[in-house]
């Protein structure tokens, strides 16, 4: 029985850096309707810039943040406004191979850059340093996850609602053109809403890192976590990405406990049972 | 007064015919002009050429644009090496079984998956990927993780002499592509093709016309399906050995397919044909730069994305009116009449 709950917290935990995989996903897809197939390979990026940070400077990997964070949304804002906004419209074609193709590029370039050796970040004590807690032991790492996922989507849902940044996001996602009318820079905004989306990725991807070994050739396997972790939750609902991710999380601990070869696949399983019992996701945005 | 026609076909249409018939002698007689590598690479060719353009009768007319048809690759591929190491099926019939299944198969994934609009719908066809490299990568029957190659016997019931067994593989290849690019023309030119082709153009005004959308793009994604797995089953028939990553490769069987149809044109018959021939013309100058050759391929697909989206061929045809396949109708002038 403590073995079943074991897996079910340590999948709860697990289930926080899904969160934060999908959270980037899941505001730009509500601020612009952009589907970003290159999302996994960015976080890989962004483990792979903390990588060099920490290598270079001698630093600990929560300190790289403060390099890798910025450069994040640095790329994120140029990426936005040189090539992803001339994909966007009707068609949902040029958004989908542009960003594609993107992925493409940035996997190659690690593996040009990095070779396809496994990498990890180094964290040092924090990594095994445990919590006993009514005779289960938590790690302090996945714990922190979980604690800075929670974080991100409280800060992001805050942005949302009760800034004038996040009412320029909810006017051009209500309708572009008349948002456009009353004085809002689309362009502008969209940069924006990328940059503060591969800010949650630099962080995300810095955790992945710690948590374990990567390869440029994982982020495909991080994209379908996130996505499947926003669609269980519901579209354009930050709060249901977070139990979308703690679902997802915990029916791959489950799967793992039964065999440890049908981890991913219970996973998967999970998503494909609340897609067709509820297709619009558990907690989905109520549209007015 | 003139007298008008409506035709579809053109003099540049009647050409192509002549021409394309005649290469296809050509490269019937290939095993008796062709080396054993160079037999090998146009075998490649024409299957690539298969899936870009069951890629493209998605994507590019029924607008299902999927990352995930590497489930069906895979799918055919192992059910090759299923029905003949366990039941004990010559390998062609094997390879065609392989395709009813995936039909079959195919109707419930389709009734979840369609459940999903756009880009969401591609992530999920790579989650059904996913599910598959996973499930196959159990079944330790077939090797599990690490595959398992297609028996001596298997492979010399096809024919005994290695020769004889790389020409029939390279007919078999060639057949595919044949039959794909003529069941899809034959398709597009009947009342359900002219069905699918207003979808292409736009879905409102299709659905105002009484079309059924969700049917046809069914039947698209079933048919699709079960020509995929076939096709999968002549790669692995040709590779002789199999294995979950090779066979569900994202980057193998759906990137470069995406790429050669976008660079050739999506939503014509001919761009997957040009796409072809320019993708595997890249690949073997510039293969040698292995993680470079990648990139340059992902800049350029990029690139045509944003400046020329309706790829080579879209440019070609805008520039000269030219259509090698002819799908469109066309009002001629008959100037022999005139006066009449």
């Amino acid at each position: 029985m403590m073995e079943w709950t074991n897996a079910i917290v340590q999948g709860i935990l697990l289930g926080g850096l899904y969160a934060l995989f999908a959270a980037g996903l899941s505001l730009i897809f509500g601020v612009m309707r952009l589907v970003n197939i290159a999302h996994g390979d960015l976080i890989v990026l962004a483990a792979y810039f903390g990588l060099t940070t920490t290598v270079l400077l001698g630093v600990h990997p929560f300190v790289a943040l403060l390099f890798v964070v910025p450069v994040m949304a640095g790329l994120g804002y140029v990426l936005q406004r040189g090539l992803l906004n001339k994909t966007l419209g009707d068609d949902i074609l040029p958004p989908l191979l542009v960003t594609f193709g993107l992925s493409v590029i940035i996997q190659n370039a690690l593996l040009e850059g990095y070779t396809a050796d496994p990498q990890k970040l180094n964290g040092g004590a924090i990594e095994t340093a445990s919590l006993q807690v009514g005779g289960l032991a938590l790690g302090v790492l996945p714990l922190l996850t979980f604690g800075i996922a929670v974080a991100v989507i409280a800060l992001l849902q805050w942005v949302f609602y009760a800034t004038s940044l996040g009412r320029g996001f909810r006017a051009v996602s209500d309708n572009q053109d008349i948002a456009q009318i009353m004085g809002f820079n689309k362009s502008h905004i969209f940069g924006l809403a990328m940059a503060l989306a591969l800010a949650v990725t630099a962080i995300a991807g810095i955790l992945l890192g710690m948590r374990t070994s990567f390869d440029p050739s994982v982020g495909g396997g991080r994209l379908i976590f996130g996505f499947e972790a926003v669609i269980i939750g519901g579209l354009g609902n930050l709060w249901g990405t977070l139990a979308g991710g703690v679902i997802l999380g915990v029916a791959q601990t489950i799967g793992a406990k039964i065999d440890p070869g049908w981890q991913l696949l219970a996973g998967h399983i999970a998503f494909l049972v609340v897609l067709a019992v509820r297709p619009n996701g558990l907690f989905p945005r109520i549209d007015h | 007064m003139n007298a008008r026609i409506v035709t579809r076909a053109t003099r540049a249409s009647r050409v192509a015919m002549i021409i394309g018939l005649l290469a296809l002698i050509v490269l019937a007689a290939a095993p008796w002009w062709a080396g054993r590598a160079d037999l090998r690479l146009m075998g490649e060719i024409f299957l690539y050429l298969s899936l870009a353009c069951l890629w493209n009768l998605m994507a590019g007319y029924a607008g299902l644009v999927s990352v995930g048809q590497q489930a069906f690759v895979g799918f055919g591929g192992y059910m090759l090496f299923a029905l003949t190491i366990f039941g004990g099926v010559h390998p062609i019939v094997a390879i065609l079984i392989g395709g009813l299944l995936a039909a079959v198969l195919s109707v419930p994934i389709a009734i979840l998956i369609f459940r999903l609009r756009g880009a969401y719908f591609a992530i999920g066809t790579w989650v059904v990927a996913e599910v598959f490299r996973l499930s196959f990568a159990q079944a330790s029957a077939l090797g599990g993780g690490s595959g398992s190659s297609l028996p001596v016997g298997v492979v010399k019931s096809l024919s005994e002499s290695r020769s004889g067994r790389e020409a029939l593989s390279y007919w078999l290849a060639l057949g595919a592509a044949v039959v794909v690019i003529g069941a899809v023309y034959a398709f597009l030119r009947t009342r359900r093709g002219l069905a699918l082709t207003a979808i292409r153009d736009s879905e409102i005004a299709a659905s105002g016309l009484g079309i059924d959308i969700w049917r046809t793009k069914l039947e698209v994604y079933v048919v699709t399906s079960a020509f995929t797995a076939i096709v999968g089953g002549l790669i692995f028939l040709q590779k002789l050995r199999i294995s979950p990553d090779a066979a569900f490769s994202v980057n193998d069987w759906t990137a470069f397919v995406i790429f050669i149809v976008v660079i050739g044109g999506i939503g014509t018959l001919e761009g997957p044909i040009i796409g072809t021939l320019l993708f595997f013309a890249l690949r073997e100058t510039l293969a040698d730069y292995g993680t470079i050759y990648l990139i340059a391929l992902g800049a350029v697909a990029i690139v045509v994305m944003l400046k020329a989206p309706k790829g080579v061929w879209g440019l070609i045809r805008d520039r000269y009116d030219l259509e090698l396949f002819p799908l469109s109708y066309r009002v001629r002038v008959d100037s022999n009449d005139k006066g009449a």
